[in-house]
């Protein structure tokens, strides 16, 4: 054969195995990042585990292939029966995940333990607080949004709407943080009835009814839609929901069909207003977005330190996507003046004009929560170790 | 001898094949590819030590309820209240490990614990089996109302006495300190295999080689022959059901001690209902036992890979489950086997 043909065959050959070895360096370079979420309910629930689905969804496509989102969804022992958080981690890390998300307070015990098996994995477990008891080994961090804000503002609209001044809180368990929410609450709506409303703060009814968990089930929490029905027929005109699925909103929408002068106030996910129409006063929601991103970052930068981040709004915008870690969108049917009242009283919550934990405060046995003047701590409204005085419902299980 | 043992693997084989057909059928309908999700349970549940040891976590209450489920269906009785055995039995080891725990070395207070969530558990059965004899309450009825029973106790539990402090959650009890947990090794529950092995031998030695194993399939082969014979239905209905609830209260300590590492109000992981259909699938005899308990306990765990890969509901465990004992029962009922029998 010619030289010729054994030169080309050699400019080939060369060619040939240079173009393998870019692409298998190529390939090895744009493997992409992989993130899990272990979800406590449906992916779909428009509610709480929606939230944290919509928000990994949007990182992922955003990266342009540099970010892989798996997850698992139902992770409580009601829908998967035997299965637990670190079997499921196991799972997850076999699939490659380096970066875990933990999206319920009831995985606290489970990631723990998960997180001082996988020792090379980082987890971030959201809504606790192990970081801050100084239980959490280096490798996991807590995340929350300063939600208590995005609920003054639920608060807020139920105090204004209100015809009858009953307003019920359909609350998920007790702990800490759904006693902090529903304080949140109450003292947004108390704001709204003596301050703009010049209301009789007496007179304000604000009522808090513990289903046991973050969603219904059937036969061993009590029923949220049972529960809301009760809520209306007693009188009580807007329902402020603090659990994760759309029952109040549902509930409303039938008192409304039937005539009834009703609101209500979902919880967690941005489009939870489309449920119920015009009986939304709106929706204090979580964009998980800015979080995750803040741990996905540190992870690939290699800046990971071990954090408990309790993120407040970002009060330019609260409903900025990419920025707000929660944000509240006003219902359809909403008019002018009280979107305007809201506007102003968001405005005075960002220039700190207004602190509803403020002085005196006290709890429901009448001890003190803070004194007169003294502005509550993060620490202090993060352990909320009772609901407040002028609030009826329990503190704590009987 | 030969013509028996042909039998018997050609009656599985079928089965096996009408199981596969019509999962796989319904797999299709759910357009999902039946043949990625063979391997993805398959995979999910053999593929490495971790998931292995995962799969025995299953493997060891499925035993110890199938194991309790066989002396009462040895008698013809439909112990559904299985469950709440398992839960009396998870009750009885929390509170003795609550209590005990601060004055008495870990391997004390577990070994008392095992012997309280016995005892418990024997009661509970016990107590549906009293149901029955005294009260005349069908033992379906009875074990139900008392599943009810201890559910409604684990939740007042939970959420009242033994609340965590200032928390209301179904999340549980303040889990154990890690001395108070069964050891593991290598992620293997090997005490709570041994447990489950040493029950299975006793079961098996109880019922096939004792007078008391007679006196039950006596009994529920024909109780007015037995009652003939001087053997009491009464007595062998409570002794029936009184160590089914032990054997199910061991799965209650097992799933406190060795798995939650607290009391939850699903403590039970419905493994009490989940060994109905293997006691039922092994025709209840006891020696397919371990082996389809193993098979169950693969499904469980190899499912988890349904949602996270192929993203389908992982209840398609259950559904096969379901298949298997409906289309071995079909099977069963083939004249084609008793032709096989009687050449």
């Amino acid at each position: 054969m010619s030289n010729k043909f054994w030169k080309s065959l050699l400019v080939i050959t060369i060619c040939v195995f240079w173009g393998i070895f870019w692409g298998i360096n190529g390939f090895a370079q744009e493997k992409p990042f992989t993130f899990a979420l272990l979800l406590v309910g449906p992916y779909n629930d428009h509610g709480w585990s929606q939230a944290h689905y919509e928000a990994g969804k949007a990182l992922e496509q955003e990266s342009h292939g540099k970010l892989k989102m798996i997850y698992i969804d139902k992770v409580n022992p009601a829908d998967r029966p035997g299965i637990t958080v670190p079997q499921l981690v196991d799972e997850l890390v076999d699939q490659g995940a380096k970066l875990i998300f933990a999206t319920s307070d009831d995985m606290k015990d489970g990631i723990r333990e998960a997180a001082l098996q996988h020792p090379d994995v980082y987890f971030v477990h959201i809504s606790g607080d192990d970081v801050l008891q100084g239980k959490a080994p280096k490798n996991l961090s807590n995340l929350m949004g300063k939600m208590i804000y995005g609920k003054m503002m639920a608060g807020f609209m139920a105090g204004l709407v209100t015809k009858t001044g009953k307003i019920a809180y359909l609350g998920p368990l007790i702990n800490d943080e759904t006693r902090r929410l529903a304080n949140s609450a109450y003292l947004g709506a108390r704001y709204a009835w003596t301050k703009v409303l010049h209301k009789d703060p007496k007179k304000l009814k604000f009522s808090v009814n513990w289903i046991g968990f973050w969603f219904n089930i059937p036969g061993v929490t009590a029923d949220p839609t049972q529960v809301t029905k009760n809520f209306f027929n007693s009188g009580y005109d807007v329902v402020i929901s603090g659990i994760d699925t759309t029952e109040a909103i549902v509930v409303a929408k039938q008192f409304r069909n039937q005539g009834k002068q009703v609101w209500a106030i979902p919880y967690d996910y941005k489009k939870s207003c489309q449920e119920g129409g015009d009986v939304c006063l709106g929706v204090p929601y979580f964009n998980w977005k800015p979080g995750y991103k803040h741990f996905i970052n540190a992870v690939l930068n290699k800046t990971w330190q071990q954090e408990w981040l309790w993120m407040p709004p970002y009060w330019q915008d609260i409903n900025n996507k990419d920025r707000s870690p929660i944000g509240f969108i006003v219902g359809p049917t909403v008019n002018k003046k009280i979107k305007t009242a809201l506007a102003n009283f968001i405005e005075q919550l960002s220039s700190k004009q207004i602190q509803l934990f403020k002085g005196p405060l006290y709890y429901q046995d009448g001890s003190v929560f803070l004194r007169a003047g003294e502005i509550a701590s993060d620490k202090k409204i993060w352990y909320s170790k009772q609901l407040l005085k002028g609030m009826q419902g329990p503190s704590s299980a009987k | 001898m030969l013509k028996s043992y042909y039998s018997l693997i050609n009656k599985w084989l079928i089965a096996l094949v009408c199981v596969v057909a019509v999962t796989s059928i319904l797999l299709l309908f759910a357009h999902t590819p039946p043949l990625t999700t063979y391997k993805l349970l398959l995979k999910g549940s053999l593929s490495s030590r971790a998931k292995l040891a995962r799969v025995f976590q299953v493997w060891v209450p499925l035993m110890l309820c199938s194991c309790g489920l066989l002396f009462t269906f040895s008698m013809k009785l439909w112990n559904i209240g299985i469950e709440g055995q398992v839960m009396l039995g998870a009750i009885g080891a929390t509170a003795s490990l609550m209590w005990i725990s601060p004055h008495f070395a870990p391997w004390m207070c577990l070994i008392l614990s095992l012997g309280i969530a016995f005892i418990l558990g024997a009661l509970w059965g016990f107590g549906s089996g009293l149901l029955k004899t005294s009260g005349g309450v069908n033992e379906i009825f009875g074990g139900l109302g008392l599943n009810f029973v201890a559910q409604g106790l684990i939740l007042w539990l939970i959420f009242g006495p033994w609340k965590r402090p200032g928390i209301a959650s179904m999340s549980g009890t303040k889990p154990f300190d890690v001395s108070l947990w069964l050891p593991h090794i290598h992620r293997f529950p090997v005490l709570g295999m041994l447990l489950a092995l040493i029950i299975f031998i006793l079961t098996a030695i109880l019922l096939s080689s004792t007078r008391q194993g007679l006196k039950f399939k006596a009994l529920g082969i024909n109780p007015k022959a037995g009652k003939l014979y001087g053997l009491s239905p009464t007595a062998n209905t409570l002794i029936a059901m009184t160590l089914a609830g032990g054997c199910a209260g061991l799965c209650g300590f097992f799933q406190v001690t060795g798995v939650y590492h607290r009391l939850i109000p699903a403590i039970s992981s419905n493994y009490g209902y989940l060994s109905l259909l293997v006691v039922m699938l092994a025709n209840y005899k006891w020696w397919p036992i371990p082996f389809i308990s193993f098979f169950f306990a693969c499904l469980n765990v190899g499912s988890i890979q349904l949602p996270l890969i192929l993203k389908i509901d992982s209840s398609l465990s259950g559904v096969i489950q379901g298949i298997c004992v409906l289309v071995f029962i079909w099977v069963k009922q083939l004249s084609v086997f008793e032709r096989a029998d009687d050449t």
